[in-house]
């Protein structure tokens, strides 16, 4: 061991070494290592150790940091020795830091001195030593401590340091660019530096530079181009050669700055075209540097204005590499190829039997691969001699081989040479790859291609449904959320203009989906006992019989689809699926999103039922699941049982028009100026109240009379309050997308808190009528604000109790509901403000990403929706939000006589500064259509608290809103004003069709 | 440019560990397994190049060699030629050839601090520096010179400061 010892160590080191590398686990090595630390920390804390000594420690430091342990307690002692007199262990002491410290550790300002002392040493080890330290140490800070030496070293006798020195100058314009500004131009001198090495060296920060900014640099072109053929012409010394090849890191590197250079421009490119051509005619190929040489040549050539002459020799290159038996050289032609093919598309079918033989390759092993055996690797061990020359792969049997890298690269490269003519087979290959690999990573790379494709260019929309499937199937958990809330708008959506018939039909292909997932926890199950009663003669066979695994959003479009399209085409009978449905939440115990959807899912179809006319009977597992939910932790589910049953006892008109059936994409509209309560605002300034002023203005005001402006008190109490109710849930938009509540499609969009949290920061909106009416009845604030939230559950109880003799129950509810009062302007307000900006964001979500192009007619089918929504069936939970300029007067003017049961007391609330009677008035007037003209006794109750005494009292007004939103929720439960506005917020933003729709519609259609 | 330097053996365990870019200890460590994981699950017989932004971040790719026991194995990105690093760990390898004469792991493993020597000179600041194994031979050879002459002077140094700290 004597000749290994030569560096100094000690028999200790040695030991240390040797047992830690006869270590048979890992505690072991701990055990040891750790040990070693205790013994350094006594031996390196001790006075008056040999330096000699002292450097062994250190080295031992190192190693032992390289095991991954902390050696920080001796990192000082490294530093100490930087400023050792011997050169030797002076180098030790800075090969120690450069590996120990980063550049912004607090010893570094003890070295700093030091380096700067050693970059003017004599010895020139000394200062390539320094040089290095400062490569790994000099921070932006510090940079103009040492630049002014490091300048000066450029010119330096020696070329190892003036090479060194350069390279120092790149760093600090890597680390600092501005710092070094100035000093560019020395890295264009020292290309012309006498010595070959230092030239080299300054091509990498010109590399950079040019990458930057290429235009500035054009005019070393010819330099450049001097340079590689005097290389490629071997007039450099032989030292330079490696392997038979003039200095080729540096034909590589000035390859890669041309490439940078000729991009895009003819007249720099003409330059270069002579030397590209020598270099492909010249160029060794059986070296694998020449061949680095080569690939960086191809490169050259399709970047740089193309030359068909050269180009045909990169053809050629290329395809030798292709058909190389050597894997890296065939990742490099298919990397090439890649490149080639942006210029000229049709390279790629010269050499598609190469591509398909690697892609063939790839494929064969996917189904193969566990009974490839690995023979080879002994062989190749045992052939191994014992010295390390270079290993020959042994090329005969790779073909057999999987080739993870090589795979990885042919998939790149197929998905650049996707065309809608061939994008089923490619998409169809890599979801097959997909399946195959475990690697989450790159799953989720491919899964998110295999999607880009499909959506850009997708034949049909079956084949893009059913490619949807597989990946939600086998990469669900890692593709985007967004996707599954794509694809719910499709099958909503259908495609445009086609007649219905198409996209019911797309739909029954689109409910076959659930077959398998219904069954949850059995896997082994064959899961296809749905598929019998699903079985459409046109429908497009999924792979139903594939064992499938349960994704977990895949369930909530499953859910989704079920509730709004199972019983679209009659093929299955209501209790089936409801029962279905019952099976998916059951099986998600844990999971409140999925029970969530079942609901909703179950609620639909409940509503389309009632509404048809048919009679739903409510299956005793599935009661028993409402019953379950309503008492269930969370709101959102509970909301969603209370708002079934409540749903439930409603009458078909009304569910008509609550839950209008295949709605899911018309608009709601907005009015955000709230300009149908102009007509109140002005006649209470009229009757003497003070105009609304912006917050702005009134700034300082709530701290010294909170009684007097009681609307900024309560905001701030309001946002108090709302944030301890809403933190403990923050919401992951990828993991609980879909927490709103909803009485129909509100599950497309990830409402959820996400409005609650976001809200707190909204300012008030600059609506008179709102600050007028909070003027009024805000006496018991202080009492109640706290308080808020938690009466939420006795309010229904207080509507469902309001009998038909207005007035009589609500004094006794008078508290609770003067409490919510205060929630409701407040709440309605916030919508008004809400909706925009949540509208915006999630659309840009769902759109933003892959719009491409308008969807092909969306005027024609859009409006003729529309129109219909807004005069046949307007959602009653809309209005509040929504209501058009038009029915501004409606709203304004006294109520239809029909309405008179409920409205009597309007005219004189009017006049008793109640700010409500407006919105009540729209209220009523919106519900007129619905059930006015036909009051079932169910509903009667609901609507008795809103006609309420003269003096409209806060109680009188609270019911008023807890009627209106009573259509959708009665009983206790979670507020009902809050139901109502996320719902509306829900509608609002994701069924509003933006002009960008994905781009595959245009495919689609055309 | 180049991101990091790694020699380990066939069990995983690190026999030279250089990051261009500094790293904590427990990353090194992590990043270090991760390596192994993801080369050691490799046939012998494919190709040298992994894509390694799953570990190193986007765009990085690492370069590898199975000599005998060990792993070479070169981190870079997209500035540097996946063949000529393929070269490169082979510059490092022959200049380790001709300095230890048919080195095999235990002269890594007891030459620790004179190979973190070799590798600065082919290897600077994340740059090729030099290619050629001869040069860095030499380079070398002139520190070990170094070493040898600074012995007696270091001993004489110990022996002055020693009286001196007493």
């Amino acid at each position: 061991m004597g000749s290994q010892g030569g560096w100094g160590q000690s028999k200790e080191f040695l030991d240390l070494v040797k047992s830690i590398g006869e270590a048979r686990s890992k505690a072991e090595e701990d055990r040891i290592v750790l040990r070693e630390i205790e013994t350094l920390k006594r031996r390196i804390a001790e006075p008056d150790v040999p330096r000699r000594k002292m450097k062994e420690y250190i080295i031992r430091l190192v190693y032992v940091e390289m095991l991954g342990h902390d050696a920080s307690f001796g990192y000082i002692h490294a530093v100490k020795m930087t400023h050792d007199d011997s050169v030797f262990l002076k180098r030790t002491g800075y090969l120690a830091v450069t590996i120990f410290l980063n550049e912004d550790h607090d010893l570094i300002i003890l070295i700093v001195n030091t380096i700067q002392k050693d970059l003017r040493s004599d010895n020139y080890l000394v200062v390539c030593a320094a040089l290095t330290a400062v490569c790994k140490l000099i921070n932006e800070e510090t940079i103009p401590a040492v630049l002014p030496q490091v300048v000066e070293l450029l010119g330096h006798p020696k070329e190892a340091v003036r090479k060194k020195a350069v390279m120092a100058l790149h760093r600090f314009y890597q680390r600092a660019p501005t710092s070094v500004s100035h000093l560019l131009s020395n890295f264009r001198k020292k290309l012309c530096d006498n010595d070959p090495g230092v030239m080299g060296a300054t091509l990498c920060p010109l590399f950079d530079l040019i990458s930057a900014d290429a235009s500035s640099y054009k005019d070393l072109v010819v330099s450049f181009v001097n340079i590689l053929k005097q290389v490629a012409e071997r007039r450099l010394p032989k030292t330079y050669d490696y392997h038979q090849m003039p200095a080729p890191f540096i034909q590589v590197k000035l390859l890669k700055i041309l490439a940078l250079l000729g991009s895009g421009d003819k007249q720099v490119s003409g330059h270069m075209y002579t030397v590209l051509a020598d270099i492909f005619r010249k160029c060794e190929t059986s070296s694998n540097i020449g061949n680095a040489v080569l690939y960086e040549a191809i490169c050259c050539a399709s970047s740089i204005y193309p030359n068909s002459k050269i180009l045909d020799a990169a053809v050629e290159t290329t395809s030798n590499f292709l058909k190389s038996d050597n894997h890296n050289l065939k990742y490099m032609g298919i990397d090439a190829l890649g490149r080639l093919i942006k210029i000229s598309p049709d390279i790629a079918e010269e050499h598609q039997l190469a591509v398909i033989d690697c892609l063939e390759d790839a494929i064969t092993i996917d189904d193969s691969s566990p009974k490839v055996p690995r023979v080879t690797v002994d062989t190749v061990e045992g052939n191994e001699s014992p010295s390390m020359t270079t290993k020959v792969l042994s090329l005969g049997k790779e073909e057999e081989d999987p080739d993870d890298t090589l795979k990885r690269k042919t998939f790149e490269l197929l998905y650049k040479m996707t065309k809608s003519s061939n994008v089923e087979v490619i998409v169809d290959r890599m979801i097959g790859y997909m399946i195959s690999i475990i690697d989450n990573h790159y799953k989720t790379e491919i899964a998110s291609r295999c999607v880009e494709l499909a959506e850009q260019f997708a034949p049909s929309n079956q084949w893009f449904i059913q490619t949807m499937n597989k990946v939600f199937e086998h990469a669900g958990e890692l593709v985007n959320p967004k996707l599954a809330h794509n694809l719910m708008r499709l099958i909503a959506e259908g495609f445009g203009e086609d007649d219905e018939g198409a996209d019911s039909q797309l739909r029954s292909s689109a409910v076959r989906i659930p077959d398998g997932f219904i069954c949850r926890n059995s896997d082994q199950i064959p899961s296809a006992f749905m598929q019998a009663s699903f079985d459409g003669s046109q429908l497009h066979g999924l792979s139903t019989n594939v064992r499938l695994r349960i994704v977990h959003f895949l369930v909530n479009v499953i859910c989704w689809v079920l509730g709004e399209y199972g019983t679209a085409d009659g093929k299955y009978s209501v209790s089936y699926i409801i029962g279905k449905l019952c099976d998916v939440a059951e099986a998600h115990i844990n999971d409140d999103t999925v029970k969530a959807y079942a609901m909703t899912g179950i609620m639909k179809i409940c509503a389309f039922e009632i509404a048809a006319g048919r009679k739903v009977e409510m299956l005793s597992e599935c009661q028993t699941l409402i019953d379950e939910l309503s008492d269930s932790h969370s709101t959102d589910l509970q909301q969603r049982a209370y708002e079934l049953q409540a749903l439930l006892s409603l009458d078909n008109r009304t569910i008509e028009n609550v839950m209008p059936s295949d709605a899911s994409c018309e608009d709601i509209e907005v009015d955000k100026n709230l300009s149908f309560l102009n007509f109140y605002v002005q006649k209470s300034i009229e009757k003497g109240a003070q105009p609304y002023l912006p917050e702005s203005e009134r700034s300082g005001m709530s701290n010294v009379d909170n009684f007097k402006n009681p609307y900024q008190h309560e905001n701030s109490g309001q946002s108090l309050r709302f944030e301890a109710y809403e933190l403990p849930k923050p919401p992951p938009p990828t993991s609980i997308p879909f927490v709103s509540s909803s009485s129909r499609v509100t599950d497309i969009i990830p409402v959820s808190e996400q409005v609650h949290s976001r809200e707190i920061h909204q300012n008030p909106p600059t609506s008179g009528a709102d600050a007028l009416a909070l003027e009024v009845k805000l006496r018991l604030d202080g009492v109640q604000k706290k308080w808020g939230r938690p009466t939420y559950s006795s309010v229904p109880a207080a509507s469902a109790t309001v009998s038909k003799e207005n007035g009589v129950t609500h004094s006794d509810e008078a508290t609770n509901a003067n409490s919510q009062t205060r929630d409701f302007p407040y709440n309605h307000r916030r919508q008004q403000v809400e909706v925009s900006a949540e509208k915006q964001r999630l659309a840009a979500s769902l759109f933003g990403s892959s719009s491409k192009s308008d969807k092909k007619a969306p005027s024609s089918h859009r409006p003729a929706r529309g129109g219909h929504v807004n005069s046949e069936r307007p959602p009653a939970t809309a209005l509040l939000l929504s209501e058009p300029p038009k029915e501004k007067t409606s709203a304004s003017v006294p109520p239809p006589p029909d309405l008179l049961d409920f409205s009597d007391p309007l005219p004189s609330s009017a006049t008793s500064e109640d700010p409500f009677k407006q919105l009540e008035g729209l209220v009523d007037t919106t519900i007129a259509p619905l059930s006015g003209n036909a009051p079932t006794p169910d509903i009667i109750p609901l609507y008795g608290g809103t006609p309420s005494i003269n003096s409209a009292t806060q109680a009188n007004i609270r019911n008023a809103s807890a009627a209106a939103s009573g259509v959708v929720t009665i009983k206790k439960g979670p507020n009902a004003q809050d139901a109502l506005e996320k719902d509306a917020v829900a509608r609002q933003v994701g069924v509003q069709p933006t002009q960008n729709n994905p781009n595959l519609f245009r495919d689609l259609l055309g | 440019m180049i991101r990091a330097v790694m020699v380990m053996n066939t069990q995983g365990k690190p026999r030279l560990v250089r990051f261009y870019e500094f790293q904590p200890p427990e990353k090194q460590k992590e990043l270090i397994r991760s390596v192994y994981g993801a080369l050691s699950s490799r046939a012998d017989n494919v190709s040298s190049f992994v894509q390694a932004d799953k570990i190193f971040g986007q765009d990085t790719r690492l370069v590898y060699k199975h000599l005998a026991t060990l792993y070479f194995v070169f981190v870079f990105d997209s500035s540097e030629n996946e063949l000529a690093m393929l070269d490169l760990i082979q510059v490092f390898v022959e200049t380790l050839d001709r300095c230890f004469k048919n080195v095999c792991e235990l002269d890594l493993v007891f030459n620790f601090s004179k190979l973190h020597s070799i590798l600065d000179e082919i290897i600077f600041a994340g740059h090729v520096l030099e290619t050629s194994s001869e040069q860095v031979m030499k380079a070398i050879e002139e520190i070990a010179r170094l070493e040898k002459t600074a012995n007696p002077i270091s001993i004489v140094a110990k022996s002055v400061s020693g009286r001196l700290g007493r």
